[in-house]
């Protein structure tokens, strides 16, 4: 059963990092207009140019 | 409307760097192309360092290098792309609400992550009970649960500990009192169990119930923020802007919470009020509709006071803004509305009265579960264990989701249909009324004027009329602006006066009696009855007089027909008078009507009504039903009422009919329907647990299943509610 002793962290910490990519996407306004996200997604071609860089 | 002529550095706000920053609700973006245009529009006028759309709530967000170009500008350029642009005050976008969401959503993630890798801990240990697992790694098991279980409690419960003990402190009891409770209960014992070396720990159960609660509220204020991100928008749309005269002389268009008492703003002809004030120069012709109900004009000039929502229909007005003034109108318009929304407050919402029966009941059930252990010959250790299995098992998971799951689907499909709600616990309210009361100005009545009698009138009059009314901002020209589609070329609007043009040599005019230069005598004869005169000269005929009033909205007899259909009873309060208020009573049929009320009138009847047991759901738009709107059983506006009224009401309608009205019953009814069966499902759900848990057979596998899968049944048959979204009698909008 040693193997709990890596498995278990590993688990933890793949779950952490979820989180932590959650909580980040969250703050950076990822959140902030899902209709929009997924519109823009289909029309990448005509978005601004700022956005293209 | 130019926006060209119009000073927007109100609306600005500096971000820093030399970038300035503008917000601007958009009308008529619809698709992703929309979108794209819009940005790139935008995105190729030099200045402009970032322009995004907001597709959820129409907000373009604008940003530019400060003195490259003027926030007119952006606005022009939005509308030579086609879209009309509002600019947004700052000063009214929510922000604490966003705080919250935000909030929300950080306690829903955490409350996630625990849960996720807690169940994967706690399905070992299930499994290992059946087999073979030795004691010490169910030790270890139960306390990395412990571990991840204790801080993500603390932060992700909060909103609930918070709600119960505010409850609590004001000698109350919410639904987050049982749910802190239990939590609270299953973490300690299981901290207990973990200690001692016990078999059974509840940590995924306390944390998986939190997760489906908050997954609940989360979906809940989503729901809510969208219906207020579009209220917000129409705000904006509706331009609540003023004049402000500033000391030296020039005159700057500010939002309205830039205004200050003592202020002086311009108010243009045609131009809706939007502060409280008192005429300083200027005479002119005042529509009160909106106020009290009445339909006819009332004439003001210096020292008259004047009110926001008011129309100036004749002339150009400098108004002193003025504070809240005693013994006026508003002020008794606001004194009953802080009593009624005082009333208003000690009402129960339908799940927290589900609360008040269960927490007792349950509470009582795990005492008496420990006693009878007691008694029965056992330690008072088990007895506690039972007494708090009894109190796990119970855990309102169902019954917190019961009420809550369905008010997002029913406030999602009423977002559809074109009402806004502001209380989340309207739904159930509508479902309750029993009667309809109606304000009969400006919402049994279209707010915009219509002819009284097209027909009369030669068509070829009414086209040319229309193009004349087409350049002028009157009020009452609107009546005519439909019957045509381009304005006459070289017209010239004389404010308060009318509209002329000269065509092949002949003068064509419209506008007031003098104007057109009618006599006495035929101004005489054409002035009868309730409704408003506008008058038409082509060269030196006699002038035509068309008259024009507050027409029924088109649909407003076929609503009250649905209404008394579903066996509600109607009746029609207004302020206007006697006459007015029959004519249009007579023609929707309706026997219920008093006329010339004051706003303490209507709350009286209102109170009469709810004294005979009758559920009242108020329907009005003006100022004077703002109080009556609060006191009400609930309550709904049209788009085009007054601030005040707006906020007073539990929801607010969108479009030119009435049938949001019966919409809003109907779903709510449904709604109603399913937060029964799920509360009665709730109950059955108890039933069955509770004799399980208080004979000790409740493990934490079972726990785990029995919340879950209750609170997967309440979803779903909240989710039943959206079939009838295809049913509906409203065209969507």
């Amino acid at each position: 059963m040693n193997v709990l002793f890596i498995l278990i962290p590993v688990a933890l910490g793949l779950g952490l990092l979820g989180l932590a990519a959650f909580l980040w996407s969250m703050k950076s306004g990822q959140f902030d207009d899902l209709d929009g996200a997924a519109w823009r997604a289909i029309s990448d071609d005509d978005l601004p140019s700022e956005d293209k860089k | 409307m130019g926006f060209h002529d119009r000073d927007l550095k109100s609306f600005v706000t500096a971000v820093g760097d030399g970038i300035e920053h503008i917000d601007l609700a958009v009308e008529g973006v619809r698709c992703a192309g929309c979108m794209a245009k819009i940005e790139k529009g935008l995105g190729t006028v030099p200045g402009i360092t970032r322009a995004r759309l907001n597709f959820t709530n129409r907000r373009l967000a604008v940003e530019w290098k400060t003195g490259e170009l003027a926030p007119a500008d952006v606005v022009e350029k939005v509308a030579q792309l086609g879209y009309r642009a509002h600019p947004f005050d700052p000063g009214a976008v929510a922000g604490a609400e966003a705080a919250e969401a935000r909030r929300l959503m950080k306690a829903m993630a955490v409350a996630g992550f625990a849960a996720m890798n807690i169940m994967l801990l706690s399905v070992s240990v299930w499994a290992g009970n059946a087999s073979d697992i030795t004691p010490e790694t169910r030790d270890l098991f139960h306390w990395l649960s412990a571990l991840i279980a204790i801080p993500a409690v603390a932060y992700s419960g909060r909103p609930f500990f918070e709600s119960a003990f505010h409850a609590l402190s004001n000698r109350a009891v919410n639904m987050d009192v049982p749910i802190t409770l239990g939590v609270l209960l299953a973490v300690g014992m299981s901290l207990v169990e973990t200690f001692t070396g016990g078999r059974h720990a509840y940590f995924d159960a306390a944390v998986m119930l939190l997760f489906f609660l908050l997954v609940g509220r989360f979906l809940d204020m989503n729901m809510r923020r969208r219906t207020r991100a579009q209220a917000e928008n129409l705000a904006a749309l509706k331009g609540e802007t003023a004049t402000k005269v500033l000391p030296d002389g020039s005159t700057r268009v500010v939002p309205v919470s830039a205004i200050d008492p003592g202020d002086r703003v311009l108010v243009a002809v045609g131009e809706r009020l939007s502060v409280d004030g008192i005429i300083e120069t200027g005479k002119t012709e005042i529509d009160q509709s909106l106020v009290t109900g009445e339909t006819t004009y009332a004439a003001a000039g210096p020292g008259d006071r004047v009110y926001a929502g008011t129309l100036n229909m004749t002339g150009a007005l400098t108004v002193q803004v003025t504070a809240a003034a005693k013994g006026t109108l508003l002020d008794e318009v606001n004194t009953l509305l802080e009593a009624a929304q005082t009333a208003r407050s000690t009402r129960l919402a339908l799940a927290d009265k589900a609360a008040g029966y269960y927490a007792p009941l349950v509470h009582t059930a795990a005492a008496l579960t420990f006693v009878g252990w007691l008694v029965a010959g056992a330690g008072w250790q088990p007895a506690m264990m039972a007494a708090i299995a009894v109190l796990i098992i119970t855990c309102p998971c169902a019954l917190g989701l019961a009420v809550p799951a369905v008010q997002v689907v029913a406030s999602g499909l009423l977002f559809r249909s074109g009402v806004l709600l502001n209380s989340g616990d309207a739904v159930e309210r509508f479902a309750d009324a029993d009667m309809v009361v109606f304000d009969k100005t400006g919402t049994l009545t279209s707010p915009e004027p219509t002819l009284v009698d097209p027909d009369a009138i030669p068509a070829e009059t009414l086209a040319t009329a229309g193009r004349l009314a087409l350049s002028s901002k009157h009020p009452l020209a609107a009546a005519l602006k439909a019957y045509a589609t381009a304005p006459m070329p070289g017209a010239t609007e004389e404010p308060g006066q009318g509209v002329r043009a000269q065509i092949d040599g002949v003068e064509y005019r419209l506008g007031s009696a003098a104007f057109c230069s009618a006599s006495p005598d035929q101004v005489g004869e054409a002035e009868r009855g309730t409704h408003s005169l506008v008058w038409f000269r082509k060269g030196d005929a006699a002038p035509l007089p068309i008259a024009v009033e507050q027409g029924l909205r088109r649909d407003a007899r076929e609503v009250i027909e649905k209404l008394k259909e579903r066996g509600l009873g109607v009746m029609i309060l207004s302020g206007d008078r006697v006459e007015a208020v029959d004519a249009a009573a007579d023609e929707l049929g309706v026997a219920d009507r008093r006329a010339g009320l004051k706003p303490a009138d209507k709350i009286a009847v209102l109170e009469d009504l709810s004294r005979q047991g009758r559920k009242v759901l108020m329907v009005g738009d003006g100022l004077n039903d703002a109080p009556a709107l609060a006191s009400a059983h609930v309550s709904i506006s049209p788009v085009t009422a007054v601030h005040l009224s707006q906020a007073a009401a539990d929801a607010v309608f969108l479009g030119e009919t009435l049938m949001p009205v019966v919409t809003a019953i109907d779903i709510s009814r449904r709604a109603r329907r399913a937060m029964d069966q799920n509360l009665w499902f709730a109950a059955l759900y108890n039933l069955c647990a509770v004799p399980v848990a208080v004979f000790g057979f409740v493990t934490p596998l079972i726990a785990a299943l029995a919340m879950s899968g209750s609170s997967v049944i309440v979803t779903l048959n909240a989710l039943r509610v959206r079939l009838m979204a295809g049913k509906l009698e409203a065209p969507r909008q």
